[in-house]
């Protein structure tokens, strides 16, 4: 057990943990931020992502010995005042089918934000290809950060969407 | 004019002539203060206007806390703005709350549609009694009940009280679809502004006050058993509290955090009886399917004699694998035992049988033990077992505290049930024109329900009837199934057996459209031509709806124009849990792979209830499908589930996802399933797409195998 300190969503947090525990159980368990999400512990599936130092990583596969005296943005930290585009975004879209990949999905879309104002089809997937959704809400994702991108407008590829032929009523 | 008499109030609906009338019974609820008004167990509304919906279905991602509350708040003509939504737990009130065979809808249409219609009705009387005015001279919009002539208007909360003191009716009248304000409208899903946040609370997320962690080894032979266990190391770990076994097969370690319980778990060591099973592997089970004796066969449908045709003969066969569900949130529970009670929260499909395995497991009478429902990461079926609600309420009962149970990704890869590997033995005589006067399917697979020693009359598994109807009205058919056993654990997964028996039907009627020289869309619609009707157990299959769909999906698919260079494409159809859905897929191929670049699906539901949840479901089934068709593969190696995480197991990522795009017929007709349809056509479209491109036929899945 050691005595670590991190900032976390821009407060100073000790804890009293092994070092080797993952920073995703510390925020989860330790910080009862359960906004991050466990879905592989090992990497795979992003479902974990938070922001260290404003860069995405898995925090599942982090000890949190190694974030001590970082920077943590968790998906709770994310919007200052209210939602953050984004957030706003994954609801404009309708992006949340069981919504419990769409956390770490948000904080890799962040990122790529931060990075990359308006990113291109190719720069989302690179960016986006880290994060499983088993509910397939790939491209409404994808929709959805152009969305952000654009500063919530929907300029993005239109897809089909007279869903009821002739219009049922 | 006289005020409402009881016996003018229950004359309304017939008065009011806005449409059907239908006699019903709803569960009366007793949930609600004094003054609130509940007429039924679905809804409560308070004086201080608060409407509450109570939604007896579980939410995994499908939509039901916004599509089923939408149901009745149509009927009632309520504000949607004002509407508050109450997650059901396991109940006595609701019938059977599984949420599974993509039935939430279809199973609640007329009770929820009942539940509003009969509060609107009986706040119309409680205005019309409060301004002793006739009850037609009041309507309902909005939220409020008006008064059309002096403009008065009260809220609902406002009525709530005096609504609560008159009889409930039996009959009420139903709207017309054509009246419909907010089935049909693209809502905004309810449960969306707190999973963006990261509040939402997942079974995972639940938490109770001096809590503890669970993490379980179990037995990875599938059959084995603990013989004993060391917890010397286990217990050397910091805020392990806990090491004992739990059933036959598993040992718990209980600490103060998830990841103290792993490592505890880590550095346990256990001794295991094996069992019978040490050395089973995959091709002795797929050899147990052609091994299955065909005189055991069960007839699930029968048109006409197949025997007695003569023609050209075509025979094929088709192999499916294994599969796993995989949900995004791996499994666990969380239990709280206290002596005579034992309460649950759960990310549950099956709320009703977690309860009472529960109550069995730990010696309590199901109403001692409550269930609530928490959010789902995902389920499309695994949540339909109840293995993690009885693990945490049995090491919740040996330490006497609460706990949360809490699986890895390899734990519910490897310790999980699957969609069943199956046979499928195809057989067709053609005409003259190269088109099926006969037809035959056997399916080869082991049942799910038998397996877990549940009924399956006439040797009949009870899911078949919703999953492998005949889809043709070919003049000679017959689909006939073989039970066999295996010692593998199954499990119903999204689309359950209509994936299997979709992808070999559609598979083989490209094959016979390929043999005939013929084009597959119209060789299908040539076959869809005659309106009939297919009597499959209890469903009736039109090959008109069918037809409509297919036609609906090649026209928005741009069937009859050219493709771009490197492109091909192919289509399939099928019907299941009442739907109907066609597809188009298009790919192009990268060496030997095939690239997916577009999918066009069409679908008949009858009414749509909200066409952007709609939308959701079948471009997620479509993408789900597509990791099935590709890659999806669970062997057995010595008694063991090879496949331990995503990267063995991998599910599409965005870079290989096209984009789906989804059609509907316009339809007034009763909702049918959506969850699970999309599924079956997208492997039988993709295999024949890659014949087109290839010329070769892909008789057994994965395709990347």
């Amino acid at each position: 057990m050691a005595d670590i300190t991190l900032r976390v969503n821009g407060n100073e947090r000790k804890v009293n943990v092994s070092p080797q525990t993952p920073l995703l159980w510390v925020l989860r368990d330790t910080l009862e931020l359960t906004g991050t999400k466990f879905g592989c512990g090992a990497g795979l599936c992003g479902a974990c992502t938070v922001h260290v130092d404003g860069r995405p990583i898995r925090s599942c596969s982090v000890p949190v010995s190694q974030v001590s005296g970082k920077s943590v943005t968790t998906i709770e930290g994310l919007g200052d005042a209210g939602l953050h585009i984004l957030q706003q975004a994954w609801i404009a879209e309708e992006v949340p089918q069981c919504g419990y990949c769409q956390t770490g999905q948000i904080m890799s879309a962040a990122a790529l934000l931060a990075k990359t104002p308006h990113p291109t089809d190719e720069q989302i997937t690179q960016a986006m290809n880290g994060n499983l959704c088993r509910c397939g809400t790939y491209e409404r994702i994808r929709k959805a950060i152009h969305w952000a991108a654009n500063g919530g407008e929907d300029t993005s590829k239109k897809v089909a969407n007279d869903v009821i032929r002739g219009g049922a009523r | 004019m006289s005020p409402l008499s009881r016996r003018d109030f229950l004359g309304a609906g017939v008065a009011a002539g806005a449409g059907l009338v239908i006699g019903f019974y709803l569960p009366h609820g007793n949930g609600g203060s004094n003054q609130s008004f509940s007429p039924n167990a679905y809804l409560r509304i308070s004086p201080d206007n608060k409407v509450t919906i109570v939604v007896a279905r579980s939410e995994m991602g499908q939509g039901v806390r916004t599509a089923l509350p939408m149901i009745l708040a149509e009927e009632l003509e309520a504000d949607w703005q004002q509407i508050a939504i109450e997650q059901a737990g396991a109940s006595t009130l609701f019938g059977d709350q599984t949420t599974g065979g993509s039935a939430s809808v279809r199973t609640t249409w007329d009770p929820m549609r009942k539940a509003g219609a009969a509060a609107r009705e009986m706040l119309i009387s409680a205005a019309a009694l409060t301004w002793n005015v006739p009850r037609s001279g009041c309507v309902a919009e909005n939220g409020r009940i008006k008064h059309t002539a002096s403009g008065r208007s009260f809220s609902y909360g406002e009525l709530a009280p005096k609504a609560s003191t008159l009889p409930i009716p039996t009959d009420v009248p139903l709207k017309q679809s054509k009246d419909y304000k907010i089935v049909g409208q693209r809502i905004h899903r309810v449960d969306s502004p707190a999973k963006v946040r990261g509040q939402a609370t997942f079974g995972i997320d639940f938490r109770l006050p001096g809590m503890k962690y669970a993490a379980l080894s179990r037995c990875q032979t599938i059959g084995g058993k603990v013989t004993n266990f060391d917890d010397k190391e286990s217990k050397n770990i910091a805020g392990v509290s806990y090491v004992g076994k739990v059933g036959d097969s598993a040992v718990a370690v209980v600490a103060d955090s998830v990841w103290n319980a792993m490592e505890g778990r880590r550095v346990l060591d256990i001794t295991w009886d094996e069992g019978p099973n040490k050395d089973l592997n995959t091709a002795a089970v797929l050899d147990s399917l052609k091994k299955a004796d065909p005189k055991k066969s069960a007839n699930l449908y029968l048109a006409g004699d197949p025997a007695k045709t003569a023609g050209r003969r075509i025979t094929a066969e088709y192999l499916l694998p294994f599969m796993a569900h995989a949900p995004m949130e791996p499994g666990n529970c969380t239990a709280h035992y206290q002596r005579s009670r034992c309460e649950l929260w759960a990310p549950t499909q099956v709320p009703q049988d977690c309860r009472d395995s529960v109550a069995q497991a730990i010696g309590l009478d199901p109403d001692q033990v409550t269930v609530n429902v928490t959010l789902m990461g995902g389920g499309f079926g695994r949540r339909l077992e109840h293995d993690y609600a009885v693990e945490a309420a049995l090491v919740s009962k040996a330490i006497n505290a609460p706990v949360k149970v809490i699986w890895t990704r390899e734990d519910d890869m490897r310790c999980s049930t699957y969609r069943p590997a199956s046979l499928h033995q195809l057989s067709a005589t053609l005409d003259g024109s190269g088109f099926p006067v006969a037809l035959t399917h056997r399916i080869v697979a082991p049942s799910i329900t038998g397996q877990k020693g549940q009924p399956t009359p006439n040797n009949v598994d009870p899911d078949l009837p919703d999953e492998a109807g005949p889809v043709y009205g070919i003049p000679n058919y017959s689909i006939d199934y073989v039970m066999t056993h295996t010692p593998v654990p199954l499990g119903w997964m999204r689309s359950v057996y209509a994936l299997q028996a979709g992808f070999a039907l559609e598979s083989f009627i490209d094959e016979l459209a390929v043999a005939a020289g013929k084009d597959p869309l119209q060789y299908r619609l040539h076959l869809l031509a005659k309106d009939q009707d297919l009597t499959y157990f209890t469903t009736t299959w039109r090959t008109s709806r069918m037809r409509d769909v297919l036609q609906l999906a090649a026209e928005k698919a741009g069937w009859d124009k050219p493709l771009p260079a490197g492109h091909y494409r192919g289509l399939a159809c099928f019907g299941c849990f009442s739907s109907y859905m066609a597809e188009v897929i298009e790919i192009s191929m990268d060496k030997d792979q095939p690239r997916v670049e577009r999918v066009v699906a069409a679908v008949d539901c009858g009414q749509v209830v909200n066409p952007s949840i709609l939308e959701q479901q079948i471009q997620g089934g479509v993408v789900y499908a597509l990791a099935n068709a590709l890659r999806a593969k669970i062997t057995i190696e010595k008694g063991r589930i090879v496949q331990g995480n995503f990267d063995d197991y991998p599910p599409l990522r965005m870079d290989e996802t096209p984009a789906v795009e989804v059609f509907a017929v316009a339809s007034t007709e009763a909702p049918t399933g959506i969850g699970e349809p999309s599924v079956p056509p997208v492997a039988p479209a993709l295999c024949n797409a890659i014949y087109a491109a290839t010329k070769k036929r892909i008789r057994a899945l994965p395709i990347l195998s």
